[in-house]
């Protein structure tokens, strides 16, 4: 009775008293705020990178720097980043192939093969390969990594190619172990835990009715993956092959410990090379002069740019493979 | 059913005081489809269901009813095994299709599933595939490629589902753009192109309007010449409509089971009778 007295009398206010409560305006204010802020930073980071990097723009044009393979901080004081842009490139792609399979194959294994215990094992082991500092990954790279891999693999391969396949020299470089092969592989093993974790977690999220309808037409347990989970989960499992390209561009410190970092073109297979991150954070220090500091933000600059267009990117592949209209009921 | 079988059936009956009709080590009778011996399926410590014996006969419709929670989709799905596949259920007892249990450790799950197909509550289309890959997504499982021959399969489960009309001409079309009452035909369709020998319902009609609630109740007497069919239903006149034997589920027991117009008109135990009036449940 004293309730409804209560809200008899609330009835009875205007509907503006009722619910413009002060704390909905404070919520309110401070999550527009807040997510204007992140844009705003967004614009004035991009900004800042284009003003810092103008001379540079002006002077080798705005095609010219990211289309020109040379770097000259010594004598001509020429810059262009097409080198750079083509060790991001084939480092980053190369390591979404090799993670991809093995990446997908861990999130099968875990969310529907594994007893339980040992999934909360796996995952967690293979989180923790993304919790791994990525300069300690690269001091494991220097010291363990890459003498290995020019002893057992890089060497052995040389020399049998020398032998047989004289062609193939050109192409596989320098044996030295450190080069875009090793970067590759090392990124490749970062950038694994991102796909798989996402992997993981869209598989989850089948609906148990559809495995249930795959296994009502009697599909084996593998059917039932390749049939039900797998298509139902694909956006997922493309949401994390991009994070992962997004991971693997703006990975630094291993790539730069580990690359070899050779500011020319044409890359070898095994030979050196460099990234984007790696001469940034391998020049920044000692960029001579205001042009080679100008130059060195505009990579930045394209670096960031790549990184907005992977994302857009993303945006549009995942809505384009999401379920193709229609309801689901 | 001929004479003498009939009456052996009787004999059997009452001496096993049951409704089991043939003799345990006899063969199977022609007409028998499927019966379940004891079966209980327990989740963990709960008992989902206890002890059912049910006989399921060639060319007809068995309606499973109760109340929500006493165990008719429970004992459905353990019909083929879907309970395999939910960790801490325990199962004991026997389900016999023709004449052989598929709970015996020799049996494969999947080739009984391929026999025993399934609807459910809600349509379960395969999102990312077209409507044909949709229809022959079974039998594409079982490894048949060729395109004319499932053309012809998808073509004829259409058919049989009343969908044919509506998607014939488009059946590139993704499964998931069509409504929901399209949707769980085509579920039908889809568990008839594998041609099972069974078919179970799990309230198929459930979240469907009146006017697909319709088609697929003409459905599914069209169908019961060519599968045995078991339909868990909450809509009683449903039941009254669509089937020949009723059986009434009360927390996990089988209550009471026969033709369904004995159980509609004149049940034999009370609390059939007041679950059928409306008086609970």
């Amino acid at each position: 009775m004293k309730i409804n007295t209560i809200n008899y009398e609330l009835l009875k206010k205007p509907i503006s008293l009722i619910y413009r409560k002060p704390g909905d305006r404070i919520f309110l204010s401070m999550a527009v705020f807040l997510g204007i802020s992140i844009v705003l930073l967004t614009i004035v980071m991009a900004f800042v990178l284009y003003g810092e990097s103008k001379e540079a723009i002006t002077r080798f044009g705005v095609l010219g720097f990211p289309l020109k393979a040379v770097w000259d901080p010594a004598i001509n004081l020429e810059f262009g980043a097409l080198t750079f842009i083509a060790g991001t490139l084939f480092t980053s792609i190369g390591a979404l192939v090799l993670s991809f399979v093995p990446a997908v194959a861990i999130a099968i294994f875990t969310a529907e093969y594994a007893p339980r215990w040992l999934s909360v094992i796996v995952d967690n082991l293979v989180n923790l390969i993304a919790a791994v500092p990525s300069v300690v990954v690269g001091i494991w790279g220097i010291f363990v990594f890459t003498p290995w891999m020019r002893d057992c693999v890089y060497m052995p391969f040389f020399s049998w190619s020398t032998d047989n396949f004289p062609a193939l020299v050109p192409l596989l470089g320098n044996p030295i172990g450190f080069g875009m092969s090793t970067a590759t592989i090392i990124l490749a093993l970062m950038v694994l835990p991102y796909t798989a974790a996402l992997t993981r977690d869209a598989i989850r999220l089948v609906p148990r009715e559809q495995r249930e309808a795959s296994w009502a037409l009697g599909a084996t347990h593998r059917e039932v993956i390749l049939m039900a989970v797998l298509p139902y989960s694909r956006s997922g499992i493309l949401a994390g092959v991009i994070l992962s390209f997004g991971r693997a561009i703006g990975e630094t410190m291993a790539v730069a410990m580990l690359i070899g970092n050779k500011n020319t073109l044409p890359f070898t297979l095994f030979g050196p090379g460099a990234t984007m991150p790696s001469v940034i954070i391998n020049e920044f220090r000692e960029a001579v002069g205001n042009i080679h500091y100008s130059s060195l933000m505009a990579v930045g600059l394209a670096l960031f740019a790549i990184s907005l267009i992977v994302n857009l990117l993303a945006a549009w592949i995942s809505r384009k493979f999401a379920f193709a209209g229609g309801q689901m009921v | 059913m001929n004479c003498t079988e009939s009456i052996k059936a009787n004999v059997t009956s009452i001496k096993n005081n049951s409704f089991t009709i043939i003799d345990k080590d006899g063969p199977p009778l022609p007409h028998l489809r499927m019966k379940t011996e004891n079966l209980t399926v327990k989740y963990g410590s709960t008992t989902g269901v206890r002890d059912v014996s049910i006989t399921f006969q060639e060319k007809q419709v068995t309606a499973l009813i109760g109340p929500s929670g006493c165990g008719k989709t429970t004992f459905l799905r353990a019909l083929n095994r879907m309970h395999d596949l939910t960790r801490g259920t325990e199962i004991s007892g026997k389900v016999l299709l023709d004449g052989k249990n598929i709970y015996d450790h020799k049996v494969d799950p999947v080739t009984i599933r391929r026999r025993v197909g399934m609807v459910f509550q809600k349509p379960t289309p395969f999102p990312t595939m077209s409507i044909f890959d949709n229809v022959v997504a079974g039998l594409k499982l079982v490894g048949i490629r060729n395109r004319s021959f499932l053309l012809e399969v998808c073509e004829k489960a259409l058919i049989q589902s009343a969908l044919f009309n509506e998607v014939k001409d488009r059946l590139k079309d993704p499964g998931a753009s069509l409504s929901g009452g399209q949707q769980q035909r085509l579920c039908i369709a889809r568990a008839l192109a594998v041609n099972p020998e069974v078919l179970l319902m799990d309230e198929p009609t459930s979240s469907l309007d009146p006017q697909s609630t319709n088609r697929i109740e003409e459905l599914i007497q069209e169908l019961k010449n060519d599968v045995t069919i078991v339909i868990v239903t909450h809509n009683m006149q449903q039941a009254a409509r669509v089937s020949d034997q009723t059986a009434f589920f009360y927390v996990g027991n089988l209550i009471e089971t026969g033709k369904t117009r004995d159980i509609f008109t004149n049940p034999k135990n009370k609390q059939t009778e007041e679950y059928i009036t409306g008086r609970f449940g």
